[in-house]
C-alpha cells in the first residue's frame, strides 16, 4: 500500500534491523563465552532462538496477527539470546525451553506484544528460572583451564539433552560457582579479599574467562552507541552508579569490598548495560529518565551483590526498575519548545 | 457504661453542630451537579429525552429521576462523559432513540405559508420570518431538534444533514493495512 | 555576522533540489481556462462580486473578503466569468469549493495600476491596501499579510525589533524561494524594507540554507546595491529550519513562548516571496495574481514556472512532461505536502511545488509495526515533544492527554514519522486528534449559544406573557367601562375566524399540490447503466467497510 500521508520520506531504518544490529553487537561477547566455555552456549543460544521463534509464531496466531512480519522484526530472537546467555550454558534442554517460552509467551504477548510489555522479557524469564530451578541454574561450567575434567562436545551435548554424563565424571568436576557467587561464600567465611582473589578462578579484573566475556559485551555495546542504536544515557548511569557504589565501599573498607573494577568486569554487568537495560519498551523514553532508570537499577544490582542473598542483581535491578519507569516518564518531561524557563 | 454513652453522644452533638453550621456555612445555591450535566448535554433543546428542554433533563439526572442513555443528540460520547461524571456505568442507548447524523432544518420556500407555526416551536429562535411572509431557518443557529417538523400544516421542512465541506472537514483516523498488501 | 542558534531535533532528509534549479523561471502560456477559488487563505473565504458572463479585467477585484481573516481574490487575467460555483480544489479531503471558472480572452487587458509611495501613506492604509490586493504569506501557510503586520493588542504601534525575511527553503525537492532569491533578489530585499518600514523594525534578518550558495550570493549583492542595512545569514541545513519558529530560535536565540505570537517577543518573519508580492504591490500596484512554483520529481523537465492563480495543475503538469511511471502527485514538499485528489484542481496561492511520485523516488514504506518506544521520534522532533505518547493518547482517542503533552505545539514537520523506525504515520495521528478536538470545541461553543438563546427565549416568552395578561386587564377595564358598545361585535369576530380558517385551508391545499410537485424523481426511472453503477459503488463500499473491519489494527486493539 502507498503511503498515503505525509511526510512520504522515510528513513530506510526499521524495527528489524535495529534488532539484528543488536544481535551482530552480541556476536564478540559469544565468541569469548565459546573460546574459554566452549560450544555449549551455542546450542543453548540455537535452542532458544528455536523456541523464542515457535512460540511468538503461535502466540500471533493465537492473537490473530499477521506472523510473517512481526517474526522478521527480530526481537522474539533477541530475548532468545539475552535470556540464553544470562543463564549456564550448560543448563538442561527443558529449562532453556521453559524459560524461553515463558519470556514470549507472558512476559512479552500476554502484555500485548511487542512494544507493550513492561518488564524485559528476558530478565523475567531469568527470574522465572533462578527461582523455580535454582539448582540447574548453578551449574555453571569452569572456564577453559580450570575445572577438573573438561567435557568434549559431545559429551556436553549428552548431558544437556538426556542428562547423562560419562562414568566416573561428577557434575561438581565439571561445574564450579562463578566468581561473584564464590566470592560471596568466602567473605561470608570472614576470608580476607586478597587471599579470596588469590584463587585461580580469579584472573586480573574479576573472574578468569568472564571478565574476557564482559570485555567482549563492552565492545559490542560500544559498536551499538557508535551505531546510535542506544544512547550513551543508560550503559553510562547504570556503571557509572555501581562504579561509584563500589568505590566508596571499596575505599572504606578494602579488605571486605572488592574494587569497581571487579564489579563491571563479573556477573552480568556490561550485558546489563548494553543489552538488557537498554531495551527501549522496557525503559523510559526521557533522557533525564533514562539516567535515574539505570542509576537506579546500578544502585540496586550492587546493593544484592554486595549485601543481598543473590550473587548478581542485575536481573532483579532491571525488573524492580521496570516498575518504576511510567513513573520516571512522567517526572522527566522534557520542557518543549517555547516553556523553556515555564513551568511544563 | 455511663461515660461511654456521654462521651458518645457528646461527639454526636458535637459533630452533628459541625455538620449543621457547614450546611449553613457553605450552602451552595442552584443545583451545581444539574449545572454540570448541563453543560455536556448538546443544548439542542429537542425533547427527545422526554423533558421539555436540556436543563429540565439534567435536572432530572441530577434528581436521580432520569437515565443517562436518552439523549440521542449527544451521541454514545454523550454517554461516555455523563457516565464519567455520575461515576456511573455507561450503557447503550434504547433501541428507540438513536443518534442520527447532525442536520439543520431546511424550509423548501416555494412551499411555506408564512404561518409562523414553526416560529413558535423553534426552542433557539433560529427561524425568521413574519405572518405570511416566507420563513427562512438560520442554518448556523439551527440545532435540528426537529421540534418545528410537526407544527409545520405543509410540511415543506425538511432536515438536511449537515454536509462536509473544505471548511468543517476533519482528518480522519489513520487506517492502514497491518498485512502487506497482496 | 550575528552568532547562530540551535533548535532540538530535526532531520537531514535527502534534498533533491538540484534537479529542478538547472532552468531559469519558465513563465507558464496563458492556459485555456482558469479557475480561482475564493478561499486561497487562511480564514473565511472571499465573497464572490462577479457573476457569470461578467467580463474582468487582468488584476481585477473578483471576490471580497468577509471577516478578520481573510482576503482579496482577483482575476488573473482578462476574460469572460463561465461559472461560480463549486469546484474541485487542491484540500487533502478531495472536497470541492466555491470558485470561478475563467475563460481568458487573451489580450491581458489590466485594471488600472496604482503603485503607492508607501513612505507617505498612514500604515493603516497600507494594510488596507494588502488586504484588498490579496497578499498572503506565500510560504505555506497562506496567512493574510496585513493581519500580521497589526499591532498588538494593547498597543498603538508595532514594537518589533526584528524583522525576518524567510528563505530557509528546508523541505526538500522545493526550489520557488530559491530561484526568486537568484533572479529576483532586488524586489525580495526592497518588499523586505517595506515590510521593515510598516513594521518600524530595527534589524532585518534574511535566513537561507546554506545548500543554497547562488540565492544568498544574490540576495547579499542586491542588499549592497539597495545600500540597506539587512542580514543575509546563512544557516546550516536542517529540517524543519525554514519553520517560523525555529528560523527565529536559529537567528535570534529566542524562543517564541508556546501558545504566543512571534511578535510577543518582538519578531516578525515574512516569507521571502511574500516580500517579493508586497513589492510588486506598491512599486507596479500589482495584486497577487500569480506565483513561482516547482514541479519536480518524476518528470523529464524539473524547474520552476511563473503561474498565474488559478492555472489547472494538468496544464501545468503538462509543460514539465511527466514520465510513464508516474502514480500520482504531491502538492507541497515531500514532508508536510498532500497527494492531489486530481490534477483537474487549480493552481493556488498556497501551491509551491508539485511532485510527481513514482515507486523510485518515493518507495512504498514497510509495513508498520507497533512502536518500540525507541525515542527516536522525540530525538528529531523539532518542538522537543514526545511523539510516541501524543501518538499513544491520539491512537486511544484520550484527547484531553494529547493536550496536556502539548499537541498543540507540534507543528506537522513530519521529522517524527521520517525517523520512526516502526514507521507509524505519526503526524495523521496528530492531525486526526487537532482536528477531533477543534471539532469539539466548535460544537462546545455552538451548545453555549443554543443554551443562551434557549434561555432568552424562555425569559422572552415569560415577558410576552406577562405583557399580554396586563393588556387583557387594561383591555377588559376598557370593556367594562364602555359595555354597551362591545355586544353587537361578537359574531363579526367569529365570522372573521372562520375566513382565516378557510383561507389556511385553501392555502394549506396549495401547497400539498406544490409539495406533490416537488417530490424528487432522481431515483426512480433509471436506465439500466445507472442501475449497475449504484449497484457497483454498493459493492465497493461494502468492500470497504469489511476491509476496514478484517485488515486494519484499530479495531482489534
Amino acid at each position: 500500500m502507498a503511503a498515503f500521508f505525509s511526510p512520504f520520506l522515510s528513513k530506510p531504518d526499521t524495527v528489524s534491523r535495529i534488532m539484528l544490529q543488536v544481535l551482530l553487537a552480541l556476536l564478540p561477547g559469544i565468541a569469548m563465552y565459546v573460546w574459554y566455555f566452549g560450544p555449549a552456549i551455542l546450542v543453548s543460544i540455537s535452542l532458544a532462538s528455536i523456541t523464542a521463534l515457535g512460540t511468538e509464531a503461535l502466540m500471533l496466531k493465537l492473537r490473530d496477527r499477521p506472523v510473517a512480519p512481526f517474526l522478521k522484526d527480530h526481537s522474539a530472537l533477541l530475548t532468545g539470546w539475552l535470556l540464553a546467555l544470562s543463564i549456564p550454558p550448560l543448563a538442561p534442554w527443558w529449562l532453556v525451553v521453559v524459560g524461553t517460552a515463558f519470556c514470549i509467551v507472558v512476559a512479552k504477548h500476554l502484555y500485548g506484544g511487542l512494544g507493550n510489555n513492561l518488564f524485559n522479557p528476558a530478565m523475567v524469564g531469568f527470574a522465572v528460572l533462578i527461582i523455580s530451578f535454582p539448582a540447574q541454574m548453578t551449574q555453571w561450567i569452569s572456564p577453559h583451564g580450570l575445572g577438573q575434567i573438561e567435557l568434549t562436545f559431545a559429551d556436553q551435548l549428552r548431558y544437556m539433552f538426556l542428562g547423562i554424563l560419562p562414568p566416573n565424571v561428577t557434575l561438581d568436576a565439571i561445574t564450579m560457582a562463578t566468581p561473584l557467587d564464590t566470592l560471596k561464600t568466602h567473605l561470608h567465611l570472614d576470608e580476607p579479599i586478597r587471599q579470596i582473589l588469590d584463587m585461580p578462578i580469579y584472573g586480573r579484573l574479576a573472574g578468569q574467562g568472564s571478565e574476557m566475556v564482559s570485555w567482549g559485551f563492552l565492545a559490542g555495546g560500544l559498536y551499538l552507541m557508535a551505531r546510535r542504536i542506544i544512547s550513551w544515557h543508560i550503559p553510562l548511569a547504570y556503571l557509572g552508579t555501581i562504579f561509584a557504589m563500589a568505590g566508596i565501599f571499596h575505599l572504606a573498607d578494602p579488605a571486605h569490598y572488592v574494587t569497581p573494577l571487579f564489579h563491571w568486569f563479573s556477573g552480568a554487568a556490561m550485558l546489563g548495560a548494553f543489552f538488557i537495560l537498554t531495551d527501549p519498551v522496557s525503559s523510559p523514553t526521557t533522557h533525564h529518565g533514562k539516567l535515574i532508570f539505570a542509576a537506579g537499577a546500578g544502585l540496586i544490582t550492587y546493593l544484592i551483590r554486595a549485601f543481598g542473598g543473590f550473587p548478581d542483581g542485575t536481573a532483579f535491578a532491571t525488573l524492580l526498575m521496570n516498575i518504576c519507569v511510567p513513573l520516571i516518564v512522567l517526572y522527566t518531561q522534557p520542557k518543549i519548545f517555547g516553556r523553556k524557563g515555564r513551568k511544563p | 457504661m455511663l461515660a461511654a454513652l456521654l462521651a458518645m453522644s457528646a461527639i454526636a452533638i458535637v459533630l452533628g453542630a459541625v455538620l449543621g453550621y457547614s450546611a449553613i456555612k457553605f450552602r451552595v445555591d442552584g443545583n451545581p451537579l444539574a449545572d454540570k450535566i448541563d453543560a455536556v448535554l448538546p443544548q439542542t433543546q429537542c425533547g427527545q429525552c422526554g423533558y421539555p428542554g436540556c436543563r429540565p433533563y439534567a435536572d432530572a439526572i441530577a434528581n436521580g429521576e432520569a437515565d443517562i442513555n436518552l439523549c440521542p443528540p449527544g451521541g454514545e460520547e454523550g454517554i461516555q462523559k455523563l457516565a464519567e461524571l455520575l461515576g456511573v456505568e455507561p450503557k447503550p442507548f434504547g433501541s428507540d432513540a438513536q443518534p442520527k447524523p447532525k442536520s439543520v432544518a431546511f424550509i423548501d420556500e416555494n412551499t411555506c405559508i408564512g404561518c409562523t407555526l414553526c416560529i413558535q416551536a423553534c426552542p433557539v429562535d433560529a427561524i425568521s420570518g413574519a405572518a405570511k411572509q416566507m420563513h427562512t431557518i438560520i442554518a448556523a443557529e439551527c440545532t435540528g431538534c426537529e421540534l418545528c417538523l410537526p407544527p409545520c400544516p405543509v410540511d415543506c421542512i425538511s432536515m438536511l444533514p449537515l454536509e462536509e465541506n473544505v471548511a468543517n472537514w476533519k482528518w480522519k483516523y489513520p487506517v492502514y493495512a497491518l498485512r502487506p498488501s497482496k | 555576522m550575528s552568532a547562530l542558534f540551535k533548535f532540538h531535533g530535526g532531520v537531514h532528509p535527502p534534498t533533491h533540489k538540484t534537479e529542478s534549479t538547472a532552468t531559469p523561471i519558465t513563465r507558464l502560456p496563458l492556459p485555456a481556462r482558469l479557475v480561482v477559488p475564493f478561499r486561497q487563505h487562511a480564514g473565511d473565504a472571499a465573497i464572490p462580486i462577479v457573476k457569470p458572463g461578467d467580463h474582468v479585467l487582468k488584476g481585477q477585484l473578483i471576490g471580497e473578503p468577509q471577516g478578520f481573516v481573510s482576503s482579496a481574490v482577483h482575476a488573473p487575467t482578462s476574460g469572460v466569468i463561465e461559472f461560480i460555483g463549486p469546484h474541485p480544489v487542491a484540500h487533502p479531503s478531495g472536497l470541492p469549493d466555491i470558485c470561478a471558472v475563467l475563460i481568458p480572452d487573451g489580450k491581458e487587458s489590466w485594471i488600472e495600476k496604482v503603485s503607492v509611495d508607501y513612505r507617505n501613506t498612514p500604515i493603516a492604509g497600507l494594510r488596507e491596501h494588502l488586504r484588498m490586493a490579496g497578499i498572503v504569506g506565500l510560504g505555506g501557510a497562506v496567512f493574510p499579510s496585513d493581519i500580521k503586520l497589526r499591532p498588538l493588542r494593547g498597543h498603538s504601534i508595532q514594537n518589533i525589533e526584528v524583522l525576518i525575511l524567510n528563505g530557509a527553503e528546508c523541505e526538500p525537492y522545493i526550489t520557488c524561494d530559491d530561484m526568486l532569491m537568484r533572479e529576483r533578489a532586488a524586489e525580495v530585499v526592497r518588499g523586505g524594507e517595506i515590510l521593515r518600514f510598516m513594521l518600524g523594525a530595527g534589524k532585518v534578518l534574511i535566513g537561507i540554507e546554506d545548500n543554497k550558495p547562488e540565492a544568498i550570493a544574490a540576495m547579499r549583492a542586491a542588499v549592497q546595491a539597495e545600500g540597506l542595512p539587512f542580514e543575509v545569514a546563512e544557516i546550516p541545513t536542517l529540517y524543519p529550519s525554514g519553520s517560523a519558529k525555529q528560523l527565529i530560535r536559529v537567528l535570534t536565540g529566542r524562543e517564541v513562548p508556546s501558545g504566543e505570537l512571534p511578535t510577543d517577543i518582538g519578531v516578525q518573519s515574512f516569507n521571502v516571496a511574500t516580500a517579493y508580492s508586497v513589492a510588486r504591490c506598491f512599486e507596479q500596484g500589482e495584486p497577487m495574481l500569480s506565483r513561482i512554483v516547482t514541479v519536480t520529481g518524476n518528470v523529464t523537465q524539473p524547474r520552476n514556472y511563473e503561474v498565474l492563480l488559478g492555472t489547472p495543475i494538468a496544464d501545468l503538469l503538462a509543460h514539465s512532461e511527466p514520465k510513464t511511471d508516474t502514480r500520482g502527485y504531491l502538492m507541497g514538499g515531500p514532508m508536510m505536502g498532500t497527494p492531489l485528489p486530481s490534477t483537474d484542481v487549480p493552481l493556488v496561492k498556497a501551491s509551491n511545488c508539485f511532485i510527481a511520485m513514482s515507486d523510485a523516488l518515493f518507495p512504498a514504506p514497510p509495513a508498520t509495526l507497533p512502536c518500540i518506544r525507541c525515542g527516536r521520534c522525540a530525538d528529531a522532533c523539532p518542538a522537543d515533544l514526545q511523539p510516541m505518547d501524543l501518538y499513544w493518547f491520539a491512537r486511544a482517542k484520550d484527547f484531553g492527554k494529547t493536550q496536556s503533552y502539548h499537541l498543540f505545539d507540534c507543528i506537522e514537520c513530519g521529522a517524527c514519522a521520517y525517523v520512526c523506525p516502526s514507521h507509524i504515520p505519526l503526524v495523521q495521528y496528530y492531525r486526526f486528534a487537532k482536528s477531533e478536538i477543534r471539532a469539539r470545541e466548535q460544537d462546545k461553543l455552538s451548545a453555549d449559544r443554543a443554551r443562551e438563546r434557549h434561555e432568552y427565549r424562555e425569559f422572552r416568552m415569560e415577558r410576552e406573557k406577562r405583557e399580554k395578561e396586563e393588556k387583557l386587564r387594561a383591555k377588559e377595564r376598557a370593556a367594562q367601562a364602555t359595555k354597551p358598545a362591545a355586544t353587537g361585535e361578537v359574531p363579526t369576530a367569529s365570522d372573521a375566524a372562520a375566513e382565516a380558517q378557510r383561507k389556511i385551508q385553501d392555502a394549506l391545499a396549495q401547497a400539498k399540490a406544490q409539495a406533490a410537485e416537488a417530490q424528487p424523481r432522481n431515483t426512480e426511472n433509471l436506465t439500466p447503466e445507472q442501475l449497475a453503477e449504484i449497484a457497483e459503488i454498493e459493492a465497493r463500499r461494502a468492500r470497504i467497510r469489511e476491509l476496514a473491519k478484517s485488515d486494519v489494527e484499530a479495531p482489534k486493539e
